[in-house]
């Protein structure tokens, strides 16, 4: 036990998601002998985050402003909307390239046994925004981006239901199949079984 | 080191870690069992697909100090892929999933016919030839005679009077006869006892045949006694979608 604030420290540190108590006593020592400026900018990085992020209330991504930077650039597409379900895949999906429309977080997926069904996620509010135009544009194409679990898969479903009402629509879903730089031998059976139905003409 | 196998089906899974779970799982001979599983959050990890809930596997378990590791798993039925096509058999396959958990207390404990209406349960779901909010009540006043906790439908539960009886109530164990009726009982209709005691005998012909209120009323009844009994609510069960489907033989049977 170190006495008082660096003890203190490495208690908090410690909380955090995959920091034990080693990593914690580390990164206490390294803050120790940091540059007063960086751990000034640190401290004020934290404080920012809790007073102000908020969320985008277009599509729900995290946000500085009232709306996100992807909802207000007019070079985005507006006719094609990605749902995810957390703030974390709208980077992974930016990280493509590939993606140039505009997205709507769900905050989850539909999971009955934890309590989570669609009244707990962003569903009625991306209904709404289907009808609603964008620029003058309708939007055309959602693609369902959820997680390829169980979960995720329900959730695709739920809202592929809820979708098809929607005159004009496409509803897509993301393809899932082998990975890139794999073995077709070490594929498990249910991935492989997916991308076989899955496969495309060449 | 001490490696056991046995054959399960996944109920439920945790996070932990970076890329790790925690996966409960209800297995023929150990019982319900909580095993950590390596990397399978990763992408190309070899068994996460295998073991998402729902999945009925044949899995290798090395014991461990407070949880066992989960060393090797082979699929041996993929309810997951039947289930999550169709929101409301996904919300009843849950609801299953559940059940099965919080009615197994003890890490261990052998359970081999509630692993048997699991596996029963989960594989018609999947199949989607019944309705699925009748599989979940048969399954739930199934497991929960098995618990010891089966209604009381065709006597009274109280004296033990042959019936039907009119009256139903939660806390004295089912139908109860006139004299015994406690006030504040439920009064459902004789139709819903009857397929009541249909889904807990297994005769589908009948519990089929039932209208859709009576279906409704069950279904009501059957999570009350199963509420009060397991002294909890559960999260899935005001989830699960209870329309009524109609099958393709109680359509045939109206046009024809």
């Amino acid at each position: 036990m170190y006495e008082g604030p660096v003890q203190d420290l490495i208690d908090e540190l410690g909380r955090l998601p995959g920091v034990g108590p080693k990593s914690a006593q580390r990164i206490a020592f390294h803050l120790l002998a940091a540059d007063p400026a960086d751990v000034s900018r640190l401290q004020e990085a934290l404080q920012r985050v809790k007073e102000g992020v908020m969320f985008c209330e277009v599509c729900g991504n995290v946000s500085e402003q009232n709306t996100c930077r992807i909802c207000r650039d007019p070079r985005r597409e507006a006719s094609v909307v990605c749902v995810v379900e957390e703030p974390k895949d709208v980077l992974a999906i930016e990280r493509t390239r590939e993606f140039k429309g505009r997205y709507h977080v769900l905050g989850g997926s539909l999971d009955p046994m934890s309590g989570i069904g669609p009244d707990q996620l962003r569903v009625r509010e991306l209904l709404s925004r289907i009808g609603q135009q964008v620029n003058g544009v309708d939007i055309s194409e959602v693609i369902l981006a959820t997680d390829p679990n169980t979960e995720g898969e329900a959730t695709a479903t739920y809202l592929g239901r809820l979708l098809r009402e929607f005159p004009g629509l496409t509803v897509t879903r993301l393809a899932s199949g082998l990975p890139m730089g794999g073995d077709l031998e070490f594929a498990d059976e249910l991935t492989l079984g997916r991308a076989l139905s899955g496969r495309r003409a060449v | 080191m001490s490696l056991y196998r046995d054959t399960g089906v996944v109920l439920r899974v945790q996070k932990l870690g970076e890329a790790d779970r925690i996966i409960t799982m209800l297995t023929r001979r150990h019982g319900k069992v909580r095993a950590v599983a390596k990397g399978v959050r990763r992408m190309t990890s070899r068994f996460g697909a295998r073991l998402e809930p729902f999945g009925h596997v044949d899995v290798q378990f090395y014991t461990g100090r407070t949880l066992d590791v989960v060393t090797q798993v082979q699929t041996l039925d993929a309810f997951g892929v039947g289930l999550v096509n169709d929101y409301q058999r996904y919300t009843a396959g849950c609801a299953v999933l559940e059940t099965a958990d919080r009615l197994t207390l003890e890490q261990g404990e052998p359970a081999f016919r509630l692993y048997l209406l699991v596996t029963g349960a989960l594989r018609a779901l999947a199949e989607g030839s019944r309705d699925a909010s009748l599989v979940l009540d048969a399954f739930l006043l199934r497991a929960m005679s098995f618990a010891g906790w089966a209604p009381a439908l065709t006597e009274c539960a109280r004296c033990g009077v042959p019936g039907p009886h009119p009256a139903f109530n939660v806390p004295a164990g089912g139908s109860v006869c006139p004299r015994c009726r406690p006030p504040g009982s439920a009064s459902p209709a004789e139709e819903t006892l009857s397929l009541l005691a249909a889904l807990l005998h297994g005769e589908w012909s009948v519990a089929e045949a039932a209208s859709a209120g009576a279906r409704r009323e069950g279904s009501g009844l059957v999570a009350a006694h199963l509420q009060w009994h397991l002294e909890r609510q559960l999260r899935s069960l005001p989830l699960v979608e209870r329309r009524a489907k109609p099958l393709a033989a109680a359509v045939d049977k109206d046009n024809g």
